[in-house]
């Protein structure tokens, strides 16, 4: 009698899944674009903000006449934060929904979780945010910061502006930090700061009882040398953070945090009067002036519909990224991964931020580095940039396994991380 | 002669249907994936393939829930522990194999224990080179630490909602742990890059469709050793404990052994699942261990209705392919449709999608419980009524 | 004009006596601070405070403040403030009113944090002799965080007409400071150590460390004394601080945990929405601030004081809401509550992204939770002492509502014995509603006061979850005190371990804890106790 039940229950369900499942593919008179940024769970607060940028950048080139004749097509999945869940989205993106070329992912670990995927399938990704390096695969290229893109011009700054000699590399403890301060650590010792000089500091994910660590961080910088903290704290764990700092009086005259994770979008929640003159490095902030940055906050609002949401660096990385797209299909004549592959290297494409942005032959950008101070409005402000663009550098030459590794997809070296060429 | 009792009453005519039905689909998935030309409509892309066998080792966790949630009346919100150390060692597993094919070329460390510069491997590292001992932790880590913890609760009488906070307590120390860089298991990261299983590229579709045969295989032998156990004498005691536990205990019966005896068993489960899970998703890192997660397995189970097992199994399936489908379909407003469900099953269907669909004819395996709820809640609501009117 | 610049430049870099710019300068001086060279800018702004004219005051405060601007059409240096429409500019020197512009018709002055190090120090000189006591207090301040030699003749002066005690006191350590860095005898630096150590603390003790190798022996002797006796002090203080820092954790677990041992704790709902009752208390918080800005700017500082019953209104007859449409038919399957709820919270959380969006919304503190006082070598934020205090003024209102109220009898009633209470006559139904939406309410309450030390977001409420379930469970179900033993104890065991395991192993380790505590007393620290406890 049951058993009868049963069978139609997982008849009935069965054929609801496949149903369902077919009613996926479809046929194809659009360039599909796939947005993989995370509009649930943790990361839902940086990546959702993505997602809106792509779907202006897209509707603005359909409203330019699309693309090969043809209109671009966005197709937005969720993620939910979830780094097993990227990896089938990235699969469910490229082979059901047939996507030409994705741009996503924010966190190093979502990253990795896709790779293989990308890597197996032959197909391209846009990765957008600052990350720790060490990494240069065929089938993604990197739009965000490299290390030496950072984190470096940061700390020579602080060393020769605020003539600092103490520093507290504080990070959340996860991949980034960690290499970013390794990194550091050895370009530090080799600018001859002794050991007992620098405080490493790793806490976890959404840390939000900062008191104790502030307090050693004052401890700290009561040595009579002046002292800077670097801090690779992540997203959520800044606000308290910060809160923290204000409130315990740790001024930036006297203590000045210089962050890599910091931008407009995780200051607008906070109130920045405290923390007038901390510092964030990045490749580009909404203050700098120039038309082109004029004319994309004008739009941005436009489309956000609200004046007051902010723009920041991976916003514009996504920007490069998307437009140096544009410009290796429309030069390649078809959106096939190899031929796209092939034309993006060169691709140039003006920065928001003045200058010019080069795709190169490791998959990292050129791009100028900018330092700003915080000021009481949320906004950052340039103090101090490079004078034209720095190569992003795929494999650090501080960490000693990596600094023998070269990165070029071009011939001879065909490689994401070789000693020799492969030809 | 005791194993032939049980392996009969496993193969009654719902667990043959079950069985029979499972195997079918499987069977028929791989071949129109392997068969069929990559343009025909019958089609089964790859996509599919890894999707479904992700979602038969989703079935087998929920099945190890519902064994102790169902049966035992141990709610467990911190099962998804078990399920990623049985992940974790498989992943370890699988880093050795890469060899010196990581990106940095070392033949003996992982990436990135090279990158946190360990000159040598960690002791508990030792070992993972070889499938036999890897399979033996799958099982014996989750078990352990099963036998432990529930050793210590069962024995001092940790019950009810007590039990499963600490349950969660205890996946939260775990994540907590694996975050940490220093623990050697590749913090947030996790393990991941994996190339190949027993010399099989993770790649090729014939792994893919041999692990999806794997993970059906694993069920089916889970969803027997369930049956077994829950007919068996032994069962019986377990569903007594369930009803009312001091009562089983004042007949006589150490209570906390027979709780402790399922617990570990359940765990080991779990284990397998998250080992088989994780060469067809392709990373294991601590995000597996969040109380949220655990507490979704419990979901599932309920949505498919507690006590019965296969209806573990189809809640897992329906609520994973919702979740799969709507992330798509509608990325923006999912989550209204995935708490929704929860909220309209909990209340509309207590025992769940089977239950609903069984009617309120007399059910099988556990649906006694159903019957008491739903006695309890009549004696509830005469009760509230009466105080409602004077 | 540059000659003069550049010979005035060239005066200061010889050393010579600061004295050599005059008051006649000072509009000129003004006019060259617009520049992207901040090295030049210090120069100008050191010739500034060498005019000594207290008119420097304005332009250079204006300057640190981020308000002064020039004009772009001639360049000319303004200060500016938002006016309704634009910027209304004012002449510096003097602070008239001189026109309205609009907002890209003058451009701030840029300045980086060595110009705000310098800045500092001008203006403690400049308003050493200021009648305002508090401003000369905050100028010795100043001039104690940037000491500089050239400040000693002006603070003696100072001290000398100083009559308040207190800030005489802080302009004789600001003077010590400066001597330090001064070519005085050994004598006077001895002196000014002792004068320092005898002041204590962080800051300076930074300043002993910072005297450089070549210093003559008895100085660095006197200065090792100095430090020693320092770092016994902060030595004790530290343990002091770890203990309020325990407490402050502690108190923000009560908070947030309060709500819980209601809903939980006394009802037994096993409220997987908490979270984000507390989420929507500091929404609430947020939308009070948004409003206060938008129309009455002047309320700011009662934003809090609104914000606490509207946020317990909110989060109570949401509460309420979801009582009565799903939790009511739960009530006798406690663990099937979970389930329920848990969809509820992922509804909630999704709608509230929905509406407000996904990112970080500000919530500002008011004056009076800004800050931080100093007790010895202990900082103590405003905030977290208020939400010290917040905290318990909560929980004590709450055992008087649940110990002195009708509805508190009703209340404890319904939960020992439901068929009892109905049949003396209570209305269980609305007395669940009102339980839970209380429980709800102090849960919005509770949002309010995380909103003063965390995200805003609509993760807020996942992050405290669970601490909360540890609270309860490891206070005790169903008793406020346990909660509130449970709390702090967490608290500063927490906080005794961090410094030693690390942030992560500690809790780790307080987690662990629990299991076995549990282990040891199955009921919490506090159990009830009783037959009604056994089903």
């Amino acid at each position: 009698m049951f058993g009868l039940r049963r069978v139609k229950t997982l008849a009935a369900t069965s054929a609801l899944a496949v149903g369902l499942m077919a009613g996926a593919a479809q046929a194809a008179d659009t360039i599909k674009v796939g947005i993989l940024h995370s509009l649930s769970g943790t990361m839902a607060i940086s990546e959702t903000t993505l997602k809106d940028v792509m779907l202006m950048l897209i509707d603005d080139q359909n409203k330019k006449g699309g693309l090969l004749g043809k209109q671009l097509e966005a197709v937005v999945v969720d993620p939910a934060s979830n780094w097993p869940l990227f990896a089938e989205k990235a699969r469910e993106l490229i082979e059901v929904n047939g996507t030409s070329v994705v741009f996503g992912c924010w966190t190093s670990v979502s990253r990795k979780s896709v790779l293989p995927v990308f890597e197996e399938l032959n197909s391209m990704l846009f990765y957008p945010v600052q990350y720790e390096g060490e990494e240069s695969s065929r089938n993604v290229f990197y739009t965000g910061a490299a290390p030496n893109q950072q984190a470096i011009p940061a700390v020579d700054y602080l060393m020769k502006t605020e003539k600092v000699e103490r520093w507290v590399l504080a990070g959340t403890d996860y991949v980034y930090p960690r290499t970013t301060n390794k990194i550091l650590e050895s370009y530090l010792k080799a600018k001859g700061v002794p050991a007992s000089d620098i405080m490493i500091n790793y806490t976890p994910f959404g840390h939000a009882d900062w008191q104790t660590i502030v307090a050693d961080i004052k401890k700290f910088g009561s040595a009579g040398k002046k002292t800077a903290v670097v801090s690779t704290i992540n997203g959520d764990a800044n606000v308290p953070f910060y809160k923290e700092l204000g409130n315990q009086g740790i001024k930036a005259e006297d203590i000045p945090v210089v962050a890599f994770s910091v931008g407009e979008e995780e200051l607008a929640g906070i109130d920045t009067g405290p923390l007038v003159g901390h510092l964030a490095a990045w490749n580009y902030f909404m203050s700098i002036d120039t038309p082109e940055n004029d004319a994309f906050i004008t739009k941005w609002h436009a489309f956000i519909g609200n004046e007051d949401r902010v723009t920041n660096d991976p916003m514009e990385a996504h920007y490069i990224g998307f437009k140096m797209w544009v410009q290796a299909v429309q030069q390649a004549g078809t959106t096939d991964v190899d031929a796209v592959r092939q034309a993006m290297y060169g691709q140039t494409v003006p920065n928001l931020t003045g200058g010019t942005a080069v795709m190169n032959t490791n998959h990292h950008l050129s791009k100028p580095v900018v330092i700003g101070e915080i000021q009481d409005d949320g906004q950052l402000q340039t103090v101090w940039s490079t004078d034209g663009v720095v190569v992003g550098d795929a494999w650090s030459d501080f960490i000693p396994e990596s600094a023998k590794l070269t990165a070029d997809w071009t011939y001879p070296w065909v490689c994401g991380g070789c000693e020799t060429p492969k030809f | 002669m005791i194993m032939q009792g049980l392996i009969f009453r496993a193969f009654d005519r719902g667990g043959m249907i079950f069985l029979g039905i499972l195997f079918g689909a499987i069977l028929l998935l791989a071949l129109s994936n392997l068969m069929l030309p990559p343009d025909h409509t019958l089609h089964a892309p790859t996509y599919m393939v890894s999707l479904i066998g992700k979602y038969l080792t989703y079935a087998l966790l929920a099945l190890s829930v519902d064994l102790i949630w169902g049966f035992c009346g141990i709610l467990s919100l911190g099962h998804g522990a078990f399920f990623a150390l049985g992940g974790y060692a498989m992943g370890m597993y699988l880093m050795r194999q890469i060899g010196d094919r990581g990106v940095y070329g070392n033949p003996d460390l992982p990436d990135f224990m090279v990158f946190l510069n360990y000159s040598e491997l960690p002791w508990y590292w030792y070992g993972f080179d070889m499938f036999w001992f890897a399979a033996l932790m799958i099982v014996f880590v989750p078990g352990l630490l099963a036998f432990i913890f529930g050793w210590f609760a069962f024995r001092s009488r940790v019950t009810g909602v007590y039990l499963s906070i600490i349950t969660q307590a205890m996946t939260y120390a775990l994540m907590l742990a694996f975050f940490r860089n220093n623990m050697g298991f590749g913090g947030n990261n996790g393990l991941t890059d994996f190339k190949d299983l027993l010399g099989f590229d993770l790649q090729d579709d014939g792994t893919r469709i041999g692990l999806l045969f794997a993970s059906a295989m694993a069920l089916a032998l889970g969803f027997l050793i369930c049956k077994a156990v829950t007919r068996s004498k032994y069962g019986k005691v377990i569903t007594a404990i369930r009803d009312a536990e001091s009562r089983t205990r004042f007949l006589g019966y150490r209570v906390d052994r027979y709780k402790l005896a399922v617990f570990t068993l359940s765990a080991c489960m779990a284990g397998v699942a998250g080992a088989l899970y994780v060469p067809q998703v392709g990373i294991i890192n601590p995000s597996e261990f969040t109380p949220a997660n655990s507490i979704e397995v419990v979901v599932w189970v309920a949505v498919g209705g507690r006590g019965t097992l296969y209806g573990a199994v189809i809640g897992a399936i329906l609520v994973n392919y919702a979740k799969t489908y709507l992330t798509g379909a509608l990325p923006e407003i999912w989550l209204f449709a995935l708490g929704g469900l929860f909220v309209f099953v909990t209340l509309f269907l207590p025992r769940g999608i089977v239950g609903a669909i069984n009617g309120s004819g007399e059910g099988s395996d556990g649906s006694g419980k159903g019957r008491q709820m739903l006695d309890r809640l009549r004696r509830w609501r005469s009760a509230r009524a009466v105080g409602g009117e004077s | 004009m540059i000659a003069r610049i550049l010979a005035l430049m060239i005066a200061l870099c010889c050393g010579l006596p600061a004295l050599a710019a005059d008051s006649a300068d000072l509009p000129g001086l003004i006019e060259q601070l617009p520049t992207r060279d901040y090295a030049a800018m210090e120069q100008t702004v050191n010739a500034i405070a060498a005019t000594g004219d207290p008119r420097a005051v304005r332009p250079l405060q204006a300057l640190s403040d981020g308000d002064l601007y020039y004009r772009k059409s001639d360049d000319k240096v303004v200060i500016a403030k938002k006016a309704d429409t634009g910027l209304d500019l004012f002449e510096p020197l003097t602070g008239e009113l001189l026109e309205n512009v609009g907002k890209r018709d003058a451009r701030r002055i840029g300045i980086n944090n060595n110009m705000r190090r310098a800045l500092r120090g001008a203006l403690g000189s400049l308003t050493l002799l200021s009648p305002d006591r508090d401003v000369r207090a905050a100028a010795a301040q100043a001039l104690f965080k940037s000491p500089d030699p050239g400040a000693v003749e002006a603070l003696g002066q100072a001290i000398g007409a100083e009559k308040d005690e207190a800030v005489r006191t802080a302009m004789e350590e600001a003077q010590a400071a400066s001597i330090l860095l001064s070519d005085a005898a050994d004598a006077v630096k001895i002196a000014a150590i002792r004068s320092l150590s005898e002041r204590g603390g962080r800051d300076a003790m930074s300043l002993l460390k910072a005297l450089p190798e070549s210093t003559p022996a008895p100085v660095l002797a006197a200065a090792t004394e100095g430090i020693d006796a320092i770092e016994a002090e902060l030595a004790l203080w530290a343990t002091a601080q770890n203990i309020y820092y325990g407490i402050s954790l502690g108190s923000v677990l009560l908070m947030a945990a309060i709500g819980l041992a209601i809903t939980f704790g006394v009802m037994g709902v096993i409220n997987m929405a908490h979270g984000e009752m507390v989420m929507l208390g500091a929404y609430t918080t947020y939308v009070v601030q948004e409003v206060i800005r938008q129309h009455a700017p002047g309320m700011f500082e009662f934003s809090l004081a609104i914000a606490v019953p509207l946020a317990f209104l909110v989060s109570g007859s949401i509460g309420v809401l979801i009582e009565r449409t799903v939790i009511r038919y739960l009530y006798g399957r406690a663990l099937e509550t979970l389930l329920a709820t848990w969809g509820v919270s992922l509804i909630i959380q999704q709608l509230v992204r929905t509406i407000f969006g996904p990112t970080n919304k500000e919530v500002g503190n008011p004056d009076f939770m800004s800050g931080a006082m100093e007790i010895g070598a202990m900082t103590l934020t405003y905030n977290r002492i208020w939400i010290i205090v917040f905290a318990l003024v909560v929980l004590a209102m709450l055992m008087l509502v649940l110990k002195r109220t009708p509805l508190g009898l009703q209340m404890r009633a319904v939960t020992q014995n439901r068929r009892m209470a109905g049949a003396m006559g209570i209305r269980t139904d609305r007395v669940d509603a009102l339980t839970f939406g209380l429980g709800s309410g102090i849960a919005g309450m509770a949002g309010v006061a995380l909103s003063q030390i965390d995200n805003v977001s609509p993760n807020l409420g996942q992050s405290y979850i669970i601490d909360s379930f540890m609270v309860v469970v490891f206070g005790g179900v169903g008793n406020l005190w346990g909660t509130l033993v449970g709390a702090f104890s967490l608290g500063i065991a927490n906080k005794f371990l961090e410094p030693y395991a690390g942030a992560v192993l500690g809790k780790i380790l307080v987690l662990v804890a629990i299991i076995l505590f549990i282990q040891w007393r199955p009921r919490g620290l506090f159990a009830l106790k009783g037959r009604a406890v056994e089903s």
